[in-house]
């Protein structure tokens, strides 16, 4: 879609407002997102909605923007989508706004707008406004994504920590820890871990199937950067409950168990972009993971905690050789280790 | 194919292990003292829950094996002035990334500039040397298991043409820190569970002194849950018996005596010098040094950089804590002004320090 | 200070370098500190460097101790 004579990098008169930046919207980017909810470019788009509402919004800043089995802009599109998603909504509309540095290149853009197009058909979203700035040089990653999205409240019920009680089951939607491990080593150049791709998925079937269990299904949250361990906690934490996971009925690809280990790092403190923390009624449990064995992303779900009303805010781990442990919340940078 | 360490982690074995433990331990009339020297040790004993399958009566005390705890600040100061005075690349491994500098500033502020290359292992050194313009130092820290590795690899940097590669060595040895330990008056270790890999290299002869000049027992030990429990039988039996002896619990991976050709890599690199440990103070031949027919290698050479000071800062602990001598609990600072996110002193800098490790797993009854 | 993993070499190189695998992750190592690496050798791989081979009957008579542990009351 570029033209001859048009510059091959992003430059600052491409944020401006001027010609240059018509003709990036004009050319790049509305051609890829327009649709019958966007029939035209304007300010503003209007649409039709009804019902309770769910917003949210994300940025995305990730580093390198491509990495193995995804992309800056199929996580930008499917990460909102999946918060849409887990609060119990369809997602419909996005907004996306794009911060590029100057001398990004044009090529580079398309890939993803393409990525994030293809991703949009996927998840059956609309994106139907956005906007474009440019910042000098040294200002900025390449690209920074940010997407609001918009969805219809489908749950039968309002999905909250609150709505935890002792008792519950946890249950993880499928194997935990491969998109911090891609997206480590592709940044780092590590000669381990290179060949882990990214879990970047559209997850909104799943959780609506799940929506099924109605107030039985209590709460829903994608393990995203943190963990499966940062979920739980959190959850834990504002529910004002206790959990009991066990470590061993985590699903772990044995690839990602193996590159963890010898890059020091922990599965269940890595972050996912395909994978979510349902709690459920302690009743439905096996009727949950039937139906969301029945799904794509979730085929292999597992129930792997408790909720209980000990140790109120505090997440213990069964360890594998059956001992106990305190699984706190992660901190920090995801790093290899050779201690 | 199962995987060899997956044996290792038998919850029966590790129950029978416990039992054991604790019978014996129960024969004992006082509390037993065991320093884990090492601090991937001291992650593995919590991370695993081994320390919820020990009895109370075993108190486990976090030594200084942690590389990050151990190496004095200053030399963060030391990278960044690299990068910012001498137009160097630093290349490291991922655990000093997060260190703060007296200054509190870290290899951190420059991620994704490529000024920081975070690497795996030192061979990736080798060829990130042919691609960056520009000096490029690595950071070298640890103990036996990686000083090796290091060597190996700027070894070959003559071979390989390389001019532009640099090694900061802040290297430190074993037992040199564990004599040190021991002869303090107020030394109140009743036995050492002694570092796998390191002795992976070493053999057991460097240890031999503590039960022989010392008559305290060290126990050897790998990092599974069942080697690190074996380890720990071991010990409880040789105290319940009065005895001192050195022994290997971790035989698939030691041997008596050791690996000479990593010990030949890290001689014909390095010479033993006097190096300061952030907690113990300074201790003689327990630094390693290039050696003067190697020094176009030596960074600190190369730019004349200045001599590692300890910073001690106000308040902390952590010199006791490693040693072993007060808890994390009873520093003043733990857990309030110094926390994972903001660390004043070295013990909780790493998260295989002992103030990190004690705030991230508890105290091991969960 | 001591992460290691034990890894199977599938293939041994001229330059002291061979491929590890396990669980479907391959990397090359050096193995310029074993004496006569392998192909079917488990070695001890830290940092990229094998610093020792497996000796698996020392592993088997490891394990073995615990067996002379007994089982706890009550499970087998």
């Amino acid at each position: 879609m570029k033209n001859d004579g048009e510059p091959a990098l992003i430059t600052l008169e491409h944020g401006s407002g001027g010609a240059l930046s018509s003709e990036l919207v004009e050319k790049h980017i509305y051609p890829r997102f327009s649709n019958p909810a966007y029939p035209e470019l304007t300010d503003a788009t209007r649409f039709d909605i009804s019902g309770e509402l769910c917003m949210t919004t994300d940025s995305y800043t990730v580093d390198p923007i491509r990495f193995p089995g995804s992309d800056i802009g199929r996580l930008a599109i499917f990460g909102t989508c999946n918060d849409l998603a887990v609060a119990g909504a369809r997602p419909k509309y996005l907004s996306v706004g794009l911060i590029l540095e100057e001398g990004f290149p044009l090529a580079d853009l398309d890939a993803v707008l393409d990525s994030m197009r293809r991703a949009a058909g996927e998840a059956q979203v609309s994106v139907v406004t956005g906007d474009t700035k440019v910042v000098p040089k040294g200002k900025g990653g390449g690209i920074y994504i940010n997407t609001a999205g918009i969805g219809e409240h489908v749950a039968g019920s309002k999905l909250a920590p609150g709505a935890i009680r002792p008792g519950d089951s946890i249950i993880v939607s499928g194997p935990v820890g491969a998109h911090g491990i891609a997206v480590m080593a592709a940044r780092e150049g590590l000669s381990v871990g290179s060949d882990i791709q990214s879990d970047c998925a559209f997850l909104f079937p799943a959780c609506h199937a799940l929506m099924a269990l109605g107030a039985e299904l209590r709460f829903m949250r994608d393990a995203t950067r943190g963990g499966v361990a940062a979920v739980v906690g959190e959850a834990a934490s504002a529910a004002g409950v206790g959990v009991e996971l066990t470590e061993e009925s985590f699903p772990i690809d044995g690839a990602v168990r193996t590159v963890a280990e010898i890059l020091g790092l922990y599965p269940l403190e890595i972050a996912n972009e395909g994978v979510f923390i349902a709690v459920v009624s302690e009743a439905e449990t096996e009727r949950a993971l039937e139906i969301l064995h029945g799904t794509r992303e979730a085929a292999q779900a597992a129930l792997v905690g408790t909720v209980t009303s000990e140790h109120p805010g505090t997440v213990v781990l069964e360890t594998e050789i059956g001992g106990r442990r305190i699984l706190d919340l992660p901190r920090g940078l995801l790093l290899p280790r050779i201690c | 194919m199962e995987r060899p360490e997956q044996a290792f982690r038998s919850r029966e074995l590790a129950s029978r292990a416990s039992t054991e433990i604790r019978r014996i331990a129960g024969r004992l009339s006082d509390t037993v003292r065991i320093m884990e020297v090492c601090g991937t040790h001291t992650v593995a004993i919590r991370r695993t829950g081994v320390r919820s399958l020990l009895p109370e009566s075993i108190r486990l005390i976090s030594g200084p094996g942690c590389p990050v705890c151990v190496t004095p600040s200053g030399f963060i100061s030391n990278a960044l002035h690299l990068i910012e005075d001498h137009a160097a690349t630093i290349a490291t491994f991922g655990d000093m990334v997060k260190v703060p500098d007296p200054e509190g500033r870290s290899l951190a502020e420059y991620l994704g500039t490529g000024k920081v290359q975070i690497v795996y292992s030192p061979q990736e050194v080798l060829q990130l040397a042919r691609k960056i313009d520009g000096p490029l130092v690595f950071l070298g820290i640890g103990f036996e298991t990686t000083i090796p590795t290091v060597a190996s690899a700027f070894l070959r940097t003559r071979e390989e043409g390389l001019r532009n590669l640099y090694l900061a060595a802040a290297f430190k040895t074993v037992p040199p820190a564990l004599r040190a330990l021991v002869s303090d008056p107020d030394c109140a270790i009743d036995a050492f569970l002694l570092p796998g890999h390191v002795s992976v290299v070493l053999g057991l002869e460097p240890y031999r002194f503590l039960a022989e000049e010392f008559h305290i027992p060290g126990v050897v030990g790998g990092f599974e849950p069942l080697d690190i429990l074996l380890a720990i039988l071991k010990i409880v039996r040789q105290l319940a018996s009065g005895k001192a002896e050195i022994e290997n619990a971790y035989p698939r991976a030691v041997r008596d005596g050791g690996n000479p050709v990593a010990r030949r890599a890290i001689e014909e690199l390095l010479e033993p010098e006097s190096s300061l440990w952030r907690g113990l103070g300074r201790l003689e031949g327990s630094g390693l040094a290039i050696r003067p027919e190697m020094e176009e290698l030596d960074a600190a050479k190369a730019f004349n950089l200045p001599e590692l000071i300890d910073y001690d800062p106000p308040g902390c602990l952590c010199a006791k804590v490693i040693q072993g001598k007060a808890l994390p609990p009873q520093c003043p600072l733990f857990g309030r002004r110094c926390t994972p996110d903001s660390p004043v002193g070295p013990c909780m800098v790493s998260s295989e320090g002992t103030c990190a490790a004690h705030l991230k797993y508890g105290d091991g009854a969960a | 200070m001591c992460l290691a993993v034990p890894l199977e070499i599938t293939e041994v190189f001229e330059n002291r370098t061979a491929r590890v695998t396990s669980n479907g992750v391959d990397l090359e190592i050096d193995v310029s500190m074993i004496p006569d690496p392998a192909p079917g050798d488990f070695v001890i791989v830290h940092a990229g460097f094998a610093i020792e081979k497996l000796d698996s009957d020392a592993a088997n008579e490891t394990l073995d101790l615990f067996e002379e542990l007994g089982s706890v009351d009550g499970e087998t």
